[in-house]
């Protein structure tokens, strides 16, 4: 790798880390149950809402209540968002009269929506209207990474309070996370965007003469709308000139803050961020992907600062580095390597002054190889999903990486509270057996680790594993799920693999090359992007609810420090053993074996 | 009960347990444990797939399915095994402990008026408050309490202890255990237990494993384990779509068979822990037997890992029963020579140990003999509650010694003065936690005789080892707080409380719980029964009364307050023992990985042989061999689970690193070896 590379590494991590103790910091203090500065400022704001929507904002709720009205809230953000696009053909901002988006497809994006996964099976650009993009996308942009905040502080509170029911208010923390911290940052993010050139209007798409005219070939299409065949059975093409080009616009810049920074990456064009309107200039890039970490890392601190103890937070920060880290070498490494296939044919996959070298096929030349590893990495760490280019023309190891990252569970960095809340799930395992180690029934931060906890750590643990490969053994099976494999062989295989993995981990990104927007593939990745989200977080507030009860044991010299670098690589092995035994069979038949196999030409 | 020291491997043990390892093969016996019962289901899958295939169209070879369903049973059996060896050793106990159990003939009274109506029945037909009276030579026939007389009882039958002990009415010796006998003198016993309900049926139940449930830290393991069980499940059985689907598009190779597939997933599995987990449990159990301790449940066994505080009497665990005497300290004017020659005549007669010691520390310091002192002339004066003085009268001389008050009260009677400096020396004792016992000849005091409470030896170490270890002592004293916080001080505790009573103790122990802190106490007196019963682990003298063993949640056979300690440190080898074991059981996994994903994939995508680092030599040996080393290793690790993984008294940071590197490490490295020579082994035999 160059130096240059490794530079910009390593400035992406100092400038995330620089941001961990203000923001966290300030996080701790909005969801502090003492007023503070922070939380007096806004209190007219809170007040108003409050009395507007009903809300008895001095209600302690215990976790069922909690539950409930977590659960309740996102099904019917969930139902909004279908119907918005079901109808919205009738509806006001769509000025390029789209039709009803189709049911499945719409089923399919406004679960994903809800559940943080944003998984895109439609092309934003051709099929949502400005009204669907604003009021129904960027609006559960917003609420879906405000859940996972409000279940991360929920938790939290388990950990904090001591023999009582209550584990707060739902709506006073929906309401705190969408107002303090999502907003404002949002705002400042999308006027910088703006400023980037980025589009933030209303106007219909324009049209624009090419300077230089191409060639599309087209398949020719019957009536029934049919691929016409030849004699042969192929279908038949033509050839036609074109000249113009539609440029598509619309309120983007406000939609692609919050995906970044709520760890949503539904994008708000069909490239993603690979597109120039999306992402135009390198800062725009840089400060898309450093909101991409912004949250889920800050909030390892609010954890460590709201239990009292900050090294609690640091020591699960420096978790997810230690795993992060390396995978983000390699996978830059891998790709500045080039591709194993060519190697032996005599070409230059160097870094020069006049190329990139590496692996550039599904990169943009305009964030090249350092870039787009950073990027592939920090969106699979976190469960964001965008994409700044196509993971699926990655190497195979290179494309290992993103792909293994969402298969650990989303819990290095992860969604937005979703990412820490399955980190305290596996921590929860991984203070088991090694609470056993020391000679005492396990505890963690003073609280008792007994069966409740451990059935449902378990369950959160489990969901997403099964899931997968369970999701990914249908898909293969299931003839219309092998219809959408675009490369069959092992490399369809890594597809599919990808697809299951990122809708069960509700990260969301795809690999592309799967033809995902039909009925089979969205029912399929709807139910998988469902279950993925709502039972885990009823499974993390049930403990919450249990550890709140719980009395809270001091330590002492027998108790197992949690804050120590040993903890540090027994949580992150405990991570990595169970994503590594769970996929590695899966793996080996996908990414390893075409890896060895490229290897071997 | 005689504490019996067998090995894991005493033939005895082993061939019932081998026996029993059959028996237990039974589907209700394994649906208790899901990681077995997954192996269980896997073994008769390819039992069956076996016999599919002498029919000609199995999916593999027969002999090899065969050798992968032969060992899946072995595995099972291995598992089965170790806990019939557990079992086996309590079992032994409970038969010696039968034994004991002797149906002897009860001579019951009507009441204690009329203790001459003898009526003679049998032991098994006493109730609760029945009157019985027993002699000289007879068996004690049921559980009771002295409610009159005093006798010498051998108990040796249920402590192991051939010692004869004395057993009387009132205080906190009136308890008498069924089965025992009366060597001498006479009792009248109150029965307070109901036929099969007591100590010794509750022991041999215990011992037996006849009530044993899981404990909760074992529910919630076998929660964890579950669901590695679940997850592994899931991903063998996924695999046969992948490869179908692999076969499909890489045109060529076979799909994964059943066999291979139920082979990775028996080795997955965590059977290792698994298999081993209730041994490690019963072994627990059985530890506290060797130490003399009988645990009511298991339960009490795991919470004994967890205690943060100790409550530990002074008296007999912190100090030597007894004070002794250290010094002289003469009155001004007298010789130290004299105060001691007069000390040691004063003290000749008085057999109690301060006695006896300050006699011996006359001998040490100034070389005064022990003199045989008698005659006409010579009248000892006892100690008594009145003059709370003892001494001796050599015709004109009237040696006196006692406590300040007393002696002075002396002095001034015989028209003496007791001298301000002794005043000040015997108060200055006192402060430091010593007893003063003043002595005087005639009017004229001599000083001062220092008696103090000598610290057992070795308990200030073990009490530093358990602040390292994370658990807090506090001693418990009925003296002063001036006497208490020097005695402290020396033993080296973290607190005490003194001038302790029962309701004190109770509120101390109330206030800690309120904490979060775990306790443990031990007791014997019923007055101990209220806090033993609010105690975490109560661990109850086999010598106390009844009401304080009902209360306890563990009885101390040898009635030794010291044992707390040791109990802490059995509860956190079960503990440790556990995760251990978990730790290796899934460290495992890596190399079998690395053993059987090549050898099952290799004919679709031959390039996946890169991964067979171990160089295995046939798909069919390698899998044979992750799965024999799977089943042996259950049996290699049987007397770590009955021994217990050692526990050493430093922090839980340098345990947790220790034991990481121990278990977690070696859990790593240890199967590529095995595997690898299990592989040499097979090819050599030409199995392979």
């Amino acid at each position: 790798m160059t130096a240059n590379a490794w530079l910009q590494i390593g400035l992406y991590l100092a400038v995330l880390l620089l941001t961990v103790k203000p923001l966290g910091t300030y996080m701790a203090a909005v969801f502090s149950d003492a007023p503070n500065r922070v939380t007096r400022l806004g209190a007219p704001i809170e007040r108003l809402l409050y009395r507007l929507c009903g809300v008895r904002a001095d209600e302690d709720m215990s976790w069922k209540r909690y539950a409930v009205a977590m659960l309740v809230f996102n099904v019917l953000g969930l139902l909004a968002v279908y119907l918005l696009q079901r109808v919205q053909q009738w509806l006001p901002l769509n000025p390029q009269h789209f039709d009803a988006v189709s049911a499945d497809s719409a089923m399919n994006t406004a679960i994903s929506f809800a559940t943080n996964t944003n998984w895109q099976g439609y092309g934003g650009e051709s099929t949502m209207s400005y009204l669907t993009q604003m009021l129904g996308l960027a609006v559960q942009n917003f609420l879906s990474a405000a859940t996972g905040i409000a279940v991360l502080i929920a938790l939290i509170r388990g950990f904090v309070r001591k023999t009582t029911q209550g584990i707060g208010n739902f709506w006073v923390d929906m309401t705190r996370s969408t107002l303090y911290v999502l907003l404002p940052l949002s705002l400042v993010l999308a006027l910088v965007l703006v400023a980037q050139g980025v589009p933030q209007n209303f106007k219909p798409y324009e049209t624009v003469p090419l300077v230089q005219a191409t060639t599309a070939t087209e398949t020719v299409k019957d009536a029934d709308g049919n691929a016409q065949k030849d004699a042969a059975g192929k279908d038949v093409t033509k050839e036609s000139q074109v000249t113009e080009q539609s440029l598509p616009l619309g309120p983007a810049a406000s939609q692609i803050a919050i995906k970044q920074l709520g760890t949503n990456g539904g994008g708000y064009y069909n490239a993603n961020s690979a597109h120039p309107y999306e992402n135009p200039t390198p800062l725009s890039n840089f400060l898309e992907v450093l909101s991409i970490l912004l949250l889920p890392a800050a909030l390892c601190y609010t954890f460590g600062a709201m239990v009292g103890d900050r090294r609690q937070g640091w020591a699960l920060l420096a978790t997810m580095f230690v795993i992060f880290v390396p995978l983000l070498i390699g996978c830059a490494l891998a790709e500045q390597a080039g591709n194993p296939a060519l190697t032996g044919l005599n070409l230059d996959q160097n870094a020069t002054v006049l190329q990139a070298g590496g692996n550039m096929e599904g990169k943009e030349t305009r964030f090249g190889i350092v870039n787009s590893a950073i990027w592939a990495t920090a969106t699979t760490a976190a469960s964001n999903g965008s994409v700044n280019a196509t993971h699926d023309s990655f190497t195979p190891l290179g494309g290992l990486v993103p792909m293994w990252l969402i298969q650990l569970g989303e819990v290095i960095f992860g969604g937005v509270g979703s990412g820490l809340y399955g980190m305290l799930a596996f921590a929860v395992v991984a203070v088991f057996i090694a609470g056993l180690m020391v000679g005492r029934t396990p505890e963690y931060l003073g609280k008792k680790i007994e069966a409740y906890e451990m059935k449902m750590a378990s369950l959160v643990v489990l969901i997403p594993c099964a899931l997968v490969v369970v999701g990914t053994a249908i898909a293969v099976l299931a003839p219309a799920g092998v219809a959408g494999i675009a490369n069959p062989g092992i490399h369809g295989f890594s597809e599919v693999l990808y697809a299951l993995s990122s809708a069960s981990n509700n990260n969301g990104s795809a690999f592309g090359g799967l033809s995902a927007n039909t009925p089979f593939w969205n029912v399929l990745l709807g139910i998988c992007m469902f279950l993925a989200r709502f039972p885990l977080a009823i499974g993390m507030l049930a403990i919450a609810g249990s550890l709140a009860a719980k009395k809270h044991v001091p330590q002492s010299a027998g108790t197992l420090p949690t804050h120590t670098p040993l903890f540090v690589v027994l949580l992150a092995s405990t991570v990595i053993v169970i994503g590594a035994l769970t996929f590695l069979p899966a793996l080996a038949l996908g990414p390893i074996a075409e890896q060895l196999v490229a290897i071997g030409h | 009960m005689s504490t019996i020291q067998t090995s894991a491997l005493d033939t005895r043990l082993l061939l019932p347990a081998i026996g029993d390892a059959f028996r237990k093969l039974s589907p209700r016996a394994q649906f208790r444990n899901p990681v077995m019962f997954v192996v269980f289901v896997c073994s008769i899958l390819t039992t069956l797939l076996w016999l599919q295939a002498l029919h000609g169209d199995g999916e593999a070879p027969a002999g090899f399915i065969l050798g992968v369903a032969l060992w899946l049973w072995f595995t099972l059996l291995f598992a089965n095994f170790a806990e019939a060896i557990a079992e086996g050793r309590g079992k032994a106990q409970a038969a010696s402990l039968r034994g004991a159990r002797k149906d002897v003939v009860a001579n019951k009274i009507p009441s204690l008026d009329r203790r001459d109506a003898i009526t003679v029945g049998a032991a098994h037909d006493l109730r609760k408050d029945d009157l019985v009276i027993i002699k000289a030579g007879e068996f004690i026939p049921g559980d009771g309490e002295i409610v009159e007389g005093a006798a010498t009882v051998d108990e040796s039958a249920v402590t192991g202890e051939s010692a004869p002990v004395i057993r009387e009415s009132g205080g906190d010796r009136s308890s008498v255990t069924g089965g025992t006998r009366v060597l001498s003198d006479w009792i009248i016993v109150r029965i307070t237990s109901n036929p099969g309900e007591s100590f010794l049926d509750r022991m041999i139940a215990m011992v037996e494993g006849a009530s044993r449930r899981k404990t909760p830290n074992e529910i919630a393991l076998t929660i964890l384990l579950a669901k590695f069980s679940l997850i592994f499940l899931l991903a063998c059985a996924t695999l046969l779509p992948y490869s179908l689907y692999a076969v499909k598009s890489a045109g060529h190779g076979e799909p994964v068979t059943i066999t291979v597939l139920v082979a990775l997933l028996v080795c997955l599995i965590p059977t290792t822990i698994g298999g081993l987990l209730s041994a490690i449990g019963i072994a627990g159990m059985d530890r506290m037997i060797q130490a003399n301790v009988i645990a009511m449940s298991g339960r009490a066994v795991e919470a004994a890992g967890d205690v943060d505080v100790l409550l530990l009497d002074k008296t007999g665990t912190i100090t030597l029963g007894n004070r002794q005497a250290v010094a002289f300290h003469a009155a001004p004017d007298v010789d130290d020579n004299a105060l001691a020659n007069a000390a040691q005549l004063a003290s000749l007669a008085d057999e109690t140990p301060e006695g006896r010691s300050i006699v011996v520390l006359a001998k040490e310091k100034f070389g005064l003999r022990e003199r045989e002192v008698g005659g006409s002339g010579v009248v000892f004066v006892p100690f008594t509650a009145q003059t709370r003085m003892s001494g001796v009268d050599i015709g004109g001389q009237h040696i006196r010694k006692g406590a300040l008050d007393a002696v002075k009260k002396y002095i001034e009677s015989q028209g003496g003065q007791l001298p301000v400096a002794v005043v000040r020396v015997a108060e200055d004792i006192a402060r430091k936690g010593g007893t003063p016992l003043v002595v005087a000849e005639n009017e004229q005091a001599l000083g001062v005789i220092e008696l103090k409470d000598i610290v057992k030896g070795g308990i200030r170490e073990r009490f530093a080892e358990l602040r390292r270890m994370g658990i807090k002592t506090i001693m418990i004293t009925g003296d002063n707080p001036l006497t208490a916080a020097s005695i402290a001080a020396e033993a080296g505790v973290d607190d005490y409380l003194a001038e302790a009573t029962p309701e004190a103790k109770l509120q101390l122990i109330r206030n800690i719980q309120a904490e979060g802190r775990l306790v443990a106490m031990c007791g014997d007196g019923t007055n101990d029964a209220p806090a033993l019963a609010q105690a975490d682990v109560a661990v109850a003298m086999n010598s106390g009364t009844q009401a304080a063993k009902e209360a306890g949640n563990m009885v101390d056979l040898d009635s030794n307050p010291t044992k707390l300690i040791e109990v802490v440190e059995i509860g956190k080898q079960l503990l440790i023992t556990r995760g251990a074991l978990t730790t290796f059981s899934i460290a495992n996994d890596v190399a079998k990985y690395f053993a059987i994903i090549p050898a099952a994939f290799a004919s679709t995508y031959p390039a996946l042989n890169t991964l067979n680092i171990m160089h295995l030599a046939t798909p069919q040996s390698a899998i044979l061999s992750a799965v024999i080393f799977n089943a042996l290793i259950i049996i290699f690790l049987i007397p770590l689970a009955l021994k217990g993984v050692r526990y050493r008294a430093v922090g839980a940071g340098e345990l947790l690193r220790r034991n990481l590197l121990v278990y977690g490490v070696t859990g790593l490295i240890v199967p590529f070896v095995g595997i690898k020579l299990i592989d040499m082994l097979l090819v050599a035999l030409g199995l392979a």
